[in-house]
Formats: structure tokens, sequence, C-alpha cells
């Protein structure tokens, strides 16, 4: 093990040892090459297909065009407005309210627009599933907007032809509407909803399907089990003391965003500390933050929660008989956790709650209700719109099976021919259908069967609403005209019942005007990108017992079993988004793929090892995998994430990992057992992970400590490291006047999601580079999230750690430019100044957060003309040769200073935020002027947890860690 | 045998004595005639019209936030829209030769093509309502605009010229109200207001000030 050596004085020494990579854990060669490098392999050679002679004559040309062109001032036009639009002052961006949806999440965003372009997106902090946070997705989906690859026109039969034509043709249709059917995604609009109901009142022999891959179909079946009726469950983290989560990843799915909000209010270590408890197979970003987590394969979960429920009605938690002697003979081999969890649960009766996952069954999600039910969990209940009512696998059905005497299918959205279950054998019945409607952002594998592909528009460019998981109506509010000729789901709805004129902005007001004060409502909501008063009534749900026979099932076999997760481009759609993409994976650590992920002890017994393929075989399918060896995934248990291997999406998604829908069966949507795999000889693939960049080297940079250990010594995380006395050999910088910023992070609330890279991305123009650039070490990303394990590989413990520029008092990389291009601002800022840079890299080496990135090649000028059109204008596009990295963004920081400048109004704590803390929904960053009292880093500057990262290099960071304290169960230790 | 003649012996003297010489030359000359102050003051492009500040805000007195009205809330000054000409074009001069590419602006809704005179590069950003709000002149950057017939550069606009200013504010400040004024000379008051200015005005010196 990479032991650090530490000296025996020190009161605490770094006894845990952390790391990051199965490398790294059994200090192979290739690791410590990797560590001891000064750049990371082969970023600093020029190994492109330009040879070095060609290199040197291209060089002579271009230097001596480039003298000429130099003697001559390049013509700059302005080309003023011929009429001004109303509010609009150029170089001041503006803020628009809107929310998108996936699935049946909808989240309210706030978008940045600069002269009409949106650039940037924020969460709306009034939406009640954003609270001003964002996801991963809704900061990626300005990328989306630009995407290169949209279609731009109508097309039948793969000719252009006109929305006009399509009118045309839906005049076509049978007038009672037989033989037709609308296969949508899942309808998260009120809108949508009505003219649903409104074209099956036109068409009443007509069907309509929902269905999108990733639903909450068992959740859904799970409450009509439990209570005969379709109600939602909406647990309160924020009351709960102890957490018990059943393969739900319910940091980083779902209602994720009000969920970590809510959870990271009570990591804070104190005595109403709440306990997490994680229960799954593929290691999520909930199970890294649990204080216990048990992996099982997906498959035992149920058993274990039946277990655990045993264990409860055994210690006399009332339930109904029949439920108790269903589950009593539930056991599960890891007697001590059952039982102490169930200890627990009990303990805190009234402040407990179980979670279950969309990917568990009916029964489980049933069981989990009553037993919150028994235990008065922090659980409210509400009512589901009718059209969310119906298990989508069954609306599925019911289309496929009537697909025989359908001639005109209208497919709004998705992408039913990459990823329904194979058993469906979509393209094959889609095939004998006459006229196949396909309305999407792309020409797809789906357009690809259809005769009509119509363009779709993106969420920014048309009106409409969405109703969220909670029941929160919020506005869809476009903010550019559509840059093709797209229509909305709306729109196109509207043509299909005979509305073909209709804009999408009547189409939402009528939604909206039955009450008095529409107009006065409609306005209010616009601008504050939500419907006040549209929560989903709440109810009280009575439970049954008629169900209870479905716990008695035997228990899961122990034999191979086939899990689908969520990777980064969520279920396919985002594939051609290369901020998604590029980010890499919470947990693996790859970019650009998805692999078949394994337990160290199954690659062993398939004797394989990261990059080798292994052939999966399911029910008479078969798929060609890259192995990743995961440390946590437990045995026996392969777990791929869908959404890749698109075959037709565009430049960026096309063929980047491997499709696994074709393993996925309509009957076991989410795992199965009955699959085999075996390795494929000889075959290998590259993956790419960034979990050994920018190596710490061993260095104890996270901290963490059991609660009661944190209470005995609540100052633990500084006394860490020992060093003599710091004293800098240069002058140092006077810190007391004006702003002096300063970002802590607190790794208690961080769950390592990610978010705040995609945000920074955004904001800050940085650009992609590609897996093969990245393998080189060549990525841009400012911000780093490091994954530590600590532990054993089978049963690790994570911390995650954001790692940016630390904005070091006494910064090392300031010490070495030769040329000034970095140098201190009196606000504590590391400024650079990137047309000053000569690319020596020499900051970059001597940094040891290793946050620096230099420019090898000429990222922008390779992007399409389109995707310039994101750039944040308020940020210099760095060129090739220069290194960059986090300025805390300062554009934002001089925004501030110049509002309170002009307004004369003094800044409060908040007014500046960087874009990371800004999309943080757990509130892990903060940011803010230390010499403020009264702000928020000044106050947890003083936390007891607080310390800097390699502070003993005297470094003296600004950008300062709060340490992590875990709250475990002392009967489990 | 003599190749070469006698006085071909003191060329290395003579190299040895040029080159730096030149070298210095070369130095001054990039110095001298490469720098803003030589190659951008005095830029006076051809504009697609011939607009005379010198009539409008000279003669006709006309402020300069009247069409440059965005300086005052945003970065940028901008070039006012054919809206802002039209106010008046339209019942002025109405069939003046010389405005009909703002005519055609206008009826056809395409922009008249302006050409640009003032400009920092890319990667610097001057916001002009700080400055005004700090009470820079318009004068400072721009010159005697409203004696200009056709604008040119005044100032080299460049980072050490910037400095200059942000070193030592104070005498090219005024109060607020009055940055649109041409012929300023300051009066006791105002010398009082600017020095009371100086306490919070704080111009950056770093380079995230202007660069980021």
């Amino acid at each position: 093990m990479s032991k650090i050596p530490v000296d025996q004085r020190h009161e605490y020494p770094q006894d845990n040892t952390y790391w990051r990579s199965r490398e790294q854990l059994a200090e192979a060669p290739e690791w410590k090459a990797l560590a001891q490098r000064e750049f990371a392999n082969e970023a600093s050679e020029l190994i492109d297909p330009v040879s070095r002679r060609n290199f040197l004559q291209f060089m002579t040309a271009s230097m001596g065009l480039a003298g000429l062109q130099a003697c001559r001032r390049p013509v700059q036009q302005i080309l003023p407005y011929t009429r001004t639009p109303e509010d609009v002052i150029p170089g001041v961006a503006q803020h628009y309210a809107s929310s998108f949806s996936m699935g049946q999440h909808s989240f309210g965003l706030l978008v940045e627009s600069h002269e009409g372009r949106p650039t940037k997106v924020e969460g709306n902090p009034d939406h009640s599933s954003s609270f001003g946070g964002t996801n991963a997705y809704a900061q990626a989906l300005v990328l989306d907007l630009y995407d290169a690859d949209r279609s731009q026109a109508v097309l039948n039969k793969g000719k252009k032809a006109t929305w006009a034509d399509f009118s045309a043709f839906a005049k076509t249709l049978p007038a009672d509407g037989a033989g037709v059917a609308v296969l949508s995604e899942t309808i998260a609009s009120p809108t949508l909803a009505a003219q649903s109901k409104a074209f099956l009142a036109k068409y009443p022999k007509a069907i309509w399907a929902q269905y999108d891959p990733l639903n909450s179909d068992n959740a859904l079946a799970g409450a009509k089990l439990a209570f005969g009726s379709a109600v939602r469950a909406h647990a309160d983290y924020e009351k709960a003391d102890v957490i018990a989560a059943f393969g739900a990843d319910f940091l980083h799915e779902g209602e994720s965003l009000a969920a970590s909000r809510q959870w990271a209010k009570r990591r804070k270590p104190d005595s109403q500390m709440s306990r997490l408890y994680v229960v799954e197979g593929q290691f999520t970003v909930t199970g890294a933050a649990a204080d216990h987590r048990v992996r099982v394969q997906t498959r035992q979960v149920f058993d274990v929660l039946r277990a655990v429920a045993a264990e409860l009605t055994k210690a006399g938690l009332p339930v109904d008989p029949a439920v108790k002697d269903a589950v009593a003979s539930a056991k599960f081999e890891n007697e001590k956790f059952v039982k102490a969890l169930a200890k627990d649960l009990l303990a805190k009766k009234g402040k407990a709650v179980i979670v279950v996952g969309d990917a568990q069954p009916a029964a489980a999600h049933a069981l989990a209700h009553t037993l919150n039910l028994a235990l008065a969990a922090p659980v409210t209940f509400t009512a589901v719109p009718d059209y969310q009512a119906t298990e989508q696998a069954e609306q599925l059905k019911a289309l496929v099976d009537s697909l025989g005497s359908v001639t005109t299918l209208i497919i709004l959205g998705g992408n039913p021919a990459y990823n329904l279950p194979f058993d469906v054998k979509f393209e094959e019945r889609v095939k004998k259908i006459a006229n196949v409607v396909h309305l999407s952002d792309r020409v797809d594998e789906t357009s690809a069967l259809a005769g009509w592909h119509l363009p779709r528009s993106h969420a920014f460019e048309a009106w409409g609403d969405t109703i969220s998981f909670t029941g929160q109506v919020a506005p869809v509010q476009p903010l550019i005209e559509p840059l093709y000729d797209t229509k909305s789901d709306i729109e196109v709805v509207s043509i299909l019942n005979g509305n073909s004129d209709k804009r999408g902005y009547d189409l939402v007001r009528a939604t909206y005007s039955d009450r008095l004060d529409a107009e006065a409502f409609w306005r209010r909501s616009v601008h504050a990108g939500v419907f006040a008063g549209t929560q989903l009534a709440a109810v009280t749900p009575t439970l049954t017992t008629k169900w209870t026979a479905a716990l008695a099932a035997p228990p899961a076999k122990a034999e191979l079993e086939l899990q689908f997760v969520v990777g980064s481009i969520y279920d396919g759609r985002f594939a051609n988004n290369s901020w998604l993409q590029e980010s890499p994976d919470p947990m693996s650590k790859l970019v650009w793929d998805n692999a078949a992920l394994l337990s160290a002890k199954t690659a062993a017994e398939m004797s394989v090892k990261n990059g080798s393929v292994i052939k999966i075989s399911y029910k008479g399918q078969s798929l060609d995998a890259p192995v990743w060896v995961q440390p946590g995934q437990p045995d026996k248990t392969i777990s791929i994430a869908l959404g890749y291997g698109r075959s037709k999406v565009g430049l960026v998604g096309e063929n980047v990992g491997v499709n696994a829908y074709k393993l996925r069966h309509s009957a076991a949507p989410w795992f199965d057992g009955s699959v085999t795999a075996a390795p494929v000889a000889g075959a290998t693939y590259k993956l790419v992970s960034t979990q050994d960049h920018g190596s710490m080297e061993g260095r104890p940079v996270v901290r963490e400590r059991n609660l009661p250990e944190f209470q005995r010594d609540p100052g633990f995380a500084r006394k860490m490291v020992q060093h003599p006395k710091l004293q800098s050999l240069f002058k140092e910088h006077d810190y007391t006047k004006g702003h002096q910023w300063s970002l802590i992070v607190d790794l208690n609330s961080c769950v390592g999601c990610n978010n705040c890279a995609v945000a920074c991305q955004a904001e800050n123009n940085i650009p992609v580079v590609g897996k093969d650039q990245v393998s080189r070490g060549r990525y841009m990303t400012w911000i780093r999230l490091d994954r530590y394990f600590e532990g054993s590989e089978e049963e690790p413990h994570v911390v995650h750690q954001a790692v940016m520029c630390m904005h070091c008092e006494n910064a090392p990389c300031e010490q070495v430019c030769p040329v000034g291009a970095t140098i201190h601002s009196p606000e504590g800022l590391n400024d650079i100044a990137y047309n000053r840079c000569i690319g020596t890299k020499y900051c970059l080496n001597n940094c040891p957060y290793k946050v620096r990135r230099f420019n090898f090649l000429a990222w922008h000028e390779t992007e399409p003309e389109k995707i310039k059109m994101q750039h944040n204008p308020n940020v210099t596009v760095r060129m090739r040769g220069v290194i960059e990295k986090c300025t805390y963004c300062v554009q934002r920081i001089n925004a501030g200073k110049i509002k309170e400048k002009t307004s004369k109004v003094a800044m409060k704590d908040g007014d500046v935020t960087p874009a990371c803390a800004q999309a943080c929904p757990s509130g892990a960053l903060t940011f803010g002027d230390l010499l403020d009292p009264n702000s928020r880093v000044a106050q947890l500057g003083k936390d007891p947890r607080n310390y800097g990262m390699l502070e003993e290099l005297n470094t003296k960071p600004r950008t300062t860690y709060l340490a992590k304290v875990r709250n475990l169960n002392p009967e489990l230790g | 045998m003599q190749l070469f003649p006698k006085w071909t012996n003191r060329i290395p003297t003579l190299i040895a004595a040029g080159v730096p010489f030149i070298l210095g030359g070369a130095v001054f000359g990039f110095w001298y005639w490469g720098s803003p102050k030589f190659l951008d003051v005095g830029y006076a492009p051809k504009q697609p019209v011939p607009y005379s500040h010198k009539k409008h805000a000279g003669e006709l007195g006309i402020d300069c936030l009247y069409c440059h009205g965005p300086a005052e809330k945003g970065p940028h000054a901008t070039v006012p829209a054919t809206q802002v000409c039209m106010n008046c074009h339209t019942f002025v001069k109405t069939e003046s030769a010389d405005l009909a590419p703002v005519r055609h602006s206008w009826e056809k809704d395409v922009p008249v093509e302006w050409v640009r005179i003032h400009q920092v590069p890319d990667y610097a950003y001057f916001p002009h309502n700080a400055h005004l709000s700090a009470g820079v002149g318009c004068v400072e950057c721009h010159g005697r605009v409203d004696q200009m017939p056709v604008v040119s550069q005044q100032e080299p606009l460049s980072m050490g010229w910037c400095l200059e200013c942000h070193r030592n504010p104070e005498p090219h400040l005024r109060p607020a109200s009055l940055v649109t004024q041409m012929d300023y000379t300051p009066s006791e008051a105002d010398k009082l207001v600017v020095a009371e200015r100086m306490k919070t005005i704080n111009p950056p010196q770093h380079c995230s000030g202007c660069h980021r």
C-alpha cells in the first residue's frame, strides 16, 4: 500500500490508506510510473499524424503569412439593431424562468441569455424540485440546443417536405381513429395531457401509449398493491434520523436535487446527524455517501428488505399479521447488519424512513410503504395525475399487441427503435405499418424506420409546461425562436387534432385560462417560473393486505446476474452531448464509454481484467462488452449502463460504448439472472478512466472521522499533518483590504455527482477533448472530482473530493512563471492572463494540487460553428499553448463589483456565486468574502473541521475543506 | 597571393560595432512604430454614412447618452440602433442622399454596417458603466468628439495607457453627472467631490480586473 511516510510523533497519523484505483492498491508499476511522471502519460508529446518535418514546414509558411497579415488592421464591423428589443442592454445577460422534464421528473430552470443566445442554465430556487440547484443534464441542455446534428426540416420518405404537407397528411387520418396509434414519452405536461384527451375524443378508436425506458412502473405498481390506488410517496430526508435505502440512488436519480438538499442539512456533525444505510447492487453515488453499505446482487435487495421486515415485526413493529407471517421466515446471511438496522429503525420510530429504488419489484415498494406507515416515517403521499397512473409497460404492451391492426403509428419523441425491450421486436413490426410518423430532435434509429420525420423543438425554443413528481406545475418559456423549422410536441398534437395554425403559446395559455385573474396569474407564473398553488393533493392512503402473497417469493438464487443502470447520458437521449460524455462516471470514472462492471472476484473467476471483452448472453441475445473491475461491486453481478452504443445520433455519440438495451427484456427491465458471460478470447478494448489522473500520491488530502471520535476531538483534521513553523521565502501579500474570496467544500455534503464540473464547463467555455485525448491526460475540466476508496477492495467506503484551483496565498505556480502571466490579485485570486502566457508549463509542474490545464491543441477551432453560440461572452476563449484553470468565476466577481459600484448598494454575502456553488444541489460548496465576519465562509472557516489541502507546504490555500464525519452505527463498527 | 584587399580586415570590427546598433534600431523601431500609439491613434475609417459628431454633438448639442445610452447601464456604449436615427430623421432631412443607407436599413430591417474604431482586444473587458459611474468623462478616452466631422481614435487604448489612469485616476475624474460634458474644466467644488470619490473607486491594477 502506498503508506505515507508518517512521522511517529504525529498526534493523528494518517491511519487510513486511501486509494483511487486497483492499480494503486496493488502498487502496480503502471500506477507508479503514472504518478511519478511530470505529465500524465503522453500528454506532453506530439503524437499527431503530422510529422515533425511537416510541422516545421507548416510553421515556416504560416509564420511568413502571419507576418504579412499583421501589417493591416482587420476591419471590424458593428451591426446595431434596427429596432431595439425592449429591455435588451448589449452585454448584460438576461434570465428567463423555464423548466424541463425527464420522464416523470421536472426541474425548474433559470436560463441565462446573452443578446438572444441561451448560454447557461441555473436552477430555479422557487421550484420545489430544484431549489436553485441543477443536475448535470440540465446544465448540458444548452449544448443540445446548438447540437450540429439536430434535424432541420420535415422529411417524408427521406425527402424534404413542409409542415403544410404534414398537416395535409394529418387530415387523412381515419375519422374514428381506427388503426391510429400514438407512442409518446411520459406525459409530464398538463397541456399535452389535455391535448391527448382531446385527441382520444376526436379519434375514439385510437390508442395512446406512453413509454420511457427509465420509468417508475414498479413504484406505481407497488403503491397500487399496498393501497389499492395510485399514490406517490415523498420521503422528507430532512426529518429523517435514519434512512435505509434499498437499491435507491435517491441522491443522484429522480428527485435528487430536493433529496440531496434535505439530506445534506442533516449531515452536519452534531447530535442531530442522520445515518444512512444502503443496500444495493452496483456502487452508486448514494451507496458512496452511506454510513453502512451492504453490497448484494440487485435481485437480493428485496430479500434483505424482507429480512429487515421480519426482524422489525419480531421486535414488535405493529404491522398487519398477513405481512408479518409472509416475511417471518425471511433471512439474510449478514444477520448482524439486519439486526442493527432494524434496531436503529425502531429506536428512531417517527424519524426513520425506508426508501426503495425504481428497479425493485412492486412488492418491495408495497412492503416499504407498510413498514413506513408502521414506523410513522416522515413520508407524505400525493395522488398521481390520471395521465400518469397506468404502468407504462402495460401501455406499451397494449400498443404492441394491437400493432397488427395499426396503419398509422405516430411516435412523439422517444426513440423506440433503440430503447424498447428486445422482445417487442419493434423494428420488425413497425416495418409492416404503412405510415410511421416520428417527432424527434435528430434523425435517429427510429427516424430511419419512419416515413415522416418531424423535427422537434428544443425546450428553449418552444412554449410548454411541465408537472414535476411532486405536482409542481411550471411553464416552459422559449428563449430563442426555433433555430430550424421545428415544432414542439403540443404543436404537433394540435395539428393532429385539426388545429394546425395554433401556436404553442396559445395552447399553453388555454390550459390556464379558466381563472378570473388568468392574465395576471399567467404573467406572474411565467415570471416566477412556477404556477403557484399547484402541488398535487396530499392523500392519506389506507393499507390493503391482498398482495402479501408476493412477499412469500423464494429468495433469489445465487447465480450470475445482469443489471441495468443509468449512466452519464441518461437513457441515451444525451448521447450526442459531449459535456456529459466526457464527464467521468462518479464511481468508475470512465469517460466516453459504458462497461460491464464486475467485482474483482467475479473477474478473476472469468479470468478477465480491465479492458477484456466478455460476451454476455441472455435469452438468445448476446452483447460484447468491455470489462471494468469496480471495487465494491457485488460478486456475480454484471452492471451495465443503458444509453450507450447509439448507431444513429450524430458525430459525437455514434457508436460510443455498447447498447445494453439489446439485452433488456420487458419481463425484466432492470435485472435478471439466467445470464451467461464468457470472455471473448483475444479481444481487448481501451477504456479510459480518469481515476488516476491528478494523483495526490498518497498524501493526507482527505480527512475523516467517525462521529464519536470527532466529538472527542473536533479539531482532528488540522492535527493530521505536522510541520515546522511555516515561513515564506517570498514577501507575503497584504490580505487585509477589500474582498478576500474563499471557497469551502464540505466533504460531508459532497456526494460526487459531477454537477459542479459540468456547470463549470458551461460557464467557462471549457472545451471537450475526446476519449483519446483524455487518455493522454489532456482533459480540460477545471474541477476534478477525486473519488477515494478506503478499506478493502470488496467493501470499500468512499470519499469524494472536488479539487479546483486552491488560489493559494503563497502560490507555487506564480513563483515559477518566467513571464509573470500568473500573478496574485489583491483579493486573493490567483490570476492568469492568457495572452501573456507563453506555455512553458512550469506552473503546471509546480502546482502541488495538479489543477492547472494546458491547451495542448486548439480545441475550440475544431468545434462546429453553432456550438460557439453557447460560449459565455464574458470569458476568454483560450487558444492553443496557454495554461488555464479555475478562476473562482472571476467574471461573476467582477460583475458583482461593477454592480456594487454603479448601484452604490454594498455587496452582500451570496451576491457572487461561482457556477459550481450555484449548481450544487446539496450546498456542499460555499463561496464568499473572508473579511466579512458574517459571511458563510467566514463562519465555516471557524468550523473545527476546516482544513487546507497540503497546508504543510505553506501554500495557504483559499479553497479549503470541511473534513468528513461519518455516523457509524456502533453495533456495526 | 593576396585574395582580399586590406580594408576587408576591418569588416569584423564594423560588424561588432554595427550589430548592436542594428538590433537596437530594430527594437526601437518595433517599440515605436509598432505600438498602438503609432498604429492606432488617428484611425478614421470611412463609414457607410458620413455621420458628423461635430454637427450632432457639437453644433446641435445632443447629449452623448441620447444615442449611446447603454453606456450607463452596461459594458458596451453601442452604436445606436437605426430606430434612434429615425427618431429625428423621419422628420428632418428625409430626402438626404447621405442618409439613404439609414432609410434602407429602416425599411428592410437590415443593420447599417458601421466600422468599429475603438477596440480593445478580445481578452480585455472594458465596462463603460463602471467608468461612467466612477466619473470618467467620455472625453478622457474618445477625445473631443464634438469637434470631429469624422471620428478618429485619439488615444492608444493600450494596456500601459489604461494603467496610467488606473494608477492615478484623480486628474481624470469629475462628478458623475458631468461625464458627457465635452469642454469640462473642474471647479473647486468638483475637486472636493472627486477627492471624496477617490476613497471608494479603487480601480483594479491586477490581471483579472480586465482579463478573465
